[in-house]
């Protein structure tokens, strides 16, 4: 069997762990890239440091209940900017038209990156803009860039996560995956369900009042809360224990997995994020977040262990325990 | 969520094991099979199997759609969607399974048009709007999907589309758990029957494994209630010496059956031998389009000229299928064989046996701390 780039090296996945691990930082290699955050961190002077990040949007349907891909396009570069612990400066927007795509859906859309661009305090500063052929892109594709500020003693790489330091969510899991799954193609429900996209900054930047005791923040997009938390394991070779009867997802979202035969810690979000706190810190973080909306379902989901290493436990709601690994790629509805 | 929360209540869970853990002190060793794939992801998502006494065992069979459609299908489906102006189209577990030397994914990367569905009826929505291609969709599941691609067939027929066609491979669930019970050395004590093949057949078909076989026989649901609500009433039968066909999951399985989708599976499909990846040619068990459906069927359209496809030397799924091995006593098992790159089927769907033991086996990986060299990480 020849190798070919499969869609499943762009699930989030194991085997787009393995594609950036093994292919692309090797050939690209240096320090900062080597730290595969979803930032690099560049250090401009003896306190406060540079984050730059970016990132690409391709998503089917572009219109979807909650959002467009406009608002992901700034929530997500904003949100990987907040993950660092970076307040946002500046975004650059990069599009890509398909000939033929409607002018009307396309000044929807740039409203919506303007709107989402203002919740955040940031704006779009520079940019770029071509247009393809009819069937060389799907609608349109947007790439943002963006570069923040992260301040003295923020470090939430992983580096500072220690043993019994708790594992925090900052909203209910699944909401984003759920909702574009019911708008794609062969699968009409109707229902309440919405995208949770949305900036983090505003959130993020109340908890990181609690300085150095936020020892690591990601946010579960392609791959969910199972690749976020593999992740940790990787970086800190600690072990996380999650208890499933706390682990906040909605009823639709659980109703929709249960009927396609998925799991909801693999479902991706794109307005909640994970925050590995000190175990002395964690009631306040708690206060902190259930404190301003977009954090008010905050919820305590697991705790960092040292023994097994490297790996994350679920104890399942009838007491049992299971693993939780990084899934292959993206996940597929069942037969039956 | 009302519903799902009743079937996964801790405090309920903890009456039944109790009980459970006290009937099985007058037993000897109990091994009950699960033979429905979503069981087996089920009692390991939950942790089930460790949560029971020692001596009661629970052996995962043959249940999975995807692992016992053998290679010969796949590299039957490859050799068709190379075929120009055809649109292959399938459900989405299809699209991992190797071949033998490709797959549905990898052909989609080269080019080919492979689509995933969720309904045949979508299958058949992409051939109306497609005129000038051949739309051929692969029918693949137990009787649990068989009568949804009869509806399609029999839709295509009174609408007289003339580009739609499937490539079939469904498959009898009773055929192969009585072959099971024939196999030489083989021993059991209970079936936890599968609950959406039974939702379409009812529970009568399993009388021939209760009354022939002196097999006690459990309908259940997928929630982890009901998995050990099916244990206790198993354990019931065995400690009364009792061997009936017994219903947990009423809610959805009517003795009879959906009488309906029998009659569309009787007119569409007719009843033959068909070969299970791992446990070979099994009489009765195959689902083959009906002569008078023959220009629907993609086997006479297109006549792949593939008649045989070799598992890999030295797989032992067969064994797995039958609960005389467990998977990490496989010697490829987490090594050669993973779910990224699955050489037999148990490792191949997400139901497989393998492939729940690899991503939830907590169990194993207390064997390797024990010194297992199979391994979880790192592969």
């Amino acid at each position: 069997m020849d190798s070919r780039i499969l869609l499943d090296h762009g699930g989030g996945g194991l085997l787009m762990a393995q594609l950036i691990r093994e292919i692309l930082v090797p050939i690209l290699d240096n320090d900062v890239l080597r730290r595969l955050g979803d930032s690099a961190i560049l250090q401009i002077d003896k306190g406060e440091r540079l984050a730059f990040t970016t990132d690409s949007y391709v998503i089917s349907p572009i219109f979807f209940p909650g959002g467009d891909i406009g608002r992901l396009a700034v929530s997500g570069t904003v949100n990987d900017l907040a993950m660092a612990g970076a307040r946002p400066l500046a975004l650059s927007l990069g599009l890509i038209l398909e000939e033929g795509f409607p002018m009307e859906d396309f000044i929807k859309i740039l409203e919506s990156v303007r709107d989402t661009a203002r919740e955040t305090g940031v704006a779009v500063v520079t940019g770029d803009t071509k247009v393809v052929r009819k069937g060389e892109a799907d609608n349109i594709f947007i790439n943002t860039s963006g570069i923040g500020i992260v301040s003295p003693g923020i470090d939430t790489s992983g580096r500072r996560v220690a043993e019994g330091d708790v594992v925090i969510v900052s909203g209910p899991l699944g909401d984003h995956g759920a909702a574009v799954m019911t708008q794609r193609e062969g699968l009409r429900m109707e229902g309440t369900l919405k995208s949770d996209v949305a900036p983090l900054w505003p959130l993020v930047e109340r908890l990181l009042t609690l300085g150095e005791a936020v020892h690591f923040l990601r946010d579960p997009t392609r791959g969910g809360l199972a690749s976020v938390l593999q992740e940790l394991t990787c970086i800190t070779g600690k072990s996380v224990e999650l208890q499933d009867r706390d682990i906040p997802v909605r009823a639709e979202v659980q109703s929709i997995c249960e009927l396609l035969g998925l799991d909801p810690l693999y479902v991706a979000c794109e307005g909640r994020f994970v925050a590995v706190v000190a175990q002395q810190q964690s009631q306040r973080a708690l206060e902190l977040l259930r404190g301003h909306p977009q954090g008010s379902e905050a919820r305590i989901v697991g705790r960092i262990l040292v023994d097994p290493p490297g790996v994350v436990l679920l104890r399942t709601a009838i007491g049992g325990t299971r693993l939780v690994q990084l899934p292959l790629g993206e996940q597929l509805p069942r037969i039956c | 969520m009302r519903f799902l929360e009743e079937f996964r209540d801790p405090e309920t869970a903890r009456g039944l094991l109790d009980s459970i853990r006290v009937m099985a002190r007058g037993l000897p060793q109990v091994r009950l099979m699960e033979v429905c794939g979503t069981h087996t992801v089920s009692i390991f998502r939950y942790g089930i199997r460790d949560l029971l006494p020692e001596n009661i065992r629970l052996i995962s069979g043959p249940g999975c759609p995807v692992c016992v459609t053998p290679s010969v299908f796949l590299d039957q489906a490859i050799c068709i969607a190379r075929e120009p102006d055809v649109t292959l189209v399938s459900f989405g577990d299809m699209m991992r399974i190797p071949g033998s030397e490709s797959s549905l994914e990898m052909e989609r990367a080269r080019g080919r048009d492979v689509r995933v569905v969720y309904s045949p009826l979508d299958a058949l929505q992409i051939a109306r709007e497609n005129p000038s291609r051949l739309v051929v969709f692969l029918g693949v599941g137990f009787e649990t999907t068989a009568p949804a691609v009869g509806v399609t067939l029999l839709r295509a027929k009174a609408e007289g589309i003339g580009n739609f066609l499937v490539l079939g491979a469904h498959k009898r669930i009773v055929p192969a758990m009585e072959a099971l019970l024939k196999t030489e050395g083989f021993s059991l004590d209970g079936f936890i029957c599968p609950p959406h093949v039974s939702a379409v057949i009812g529970s009568r078909p399993y009388q021939v494994l209760a009354e022939s076989w002196n097999m006690p026989c459990v309908v259940t649901g997928f929630e982890p209630l009901d998995i050990l609500q099916g244990i206790h009433m198993l354990l019931e039968q065995i400690l009364a010496g009792e061997h009936k066909v017994q219903v947990q999951y009423r809610r959805a399985v009517p003795n009879g059956g959906n009488p309906a989708a029998m009659r569309v599976m009787e007119e569409v499909f007719q009843v033959k031998e068909s070969l299970w990846r791992g446990l070979g040619k099994i009489a009765k068990s195959g689902l083959e389009i009906h002569e008078g459906f023959s220009h629907f069927d993609a086997m006479v359209r297109f006549q792949p000229q593939i008649t045989e496809a070799l598992d890999p030397p030295g797989c032992q799924c067969g064994d797995v299928l039958r609960g005389v091995l467990e998977p990490w006593n496989c010697k490829m098992f987490g090594t050669l064989c993973t779910p990224q790159r699955p050489l037999g089927p148990c490792m191949v769907s997400g139901e497989g046996t393998c492939a729940a033991h690899f991503k939830y086996g907590w169990k194993l990986l207390q064997k390797n701390k024990a010194g297992f060299k199979g391994g979880h990480r790192g592969q």
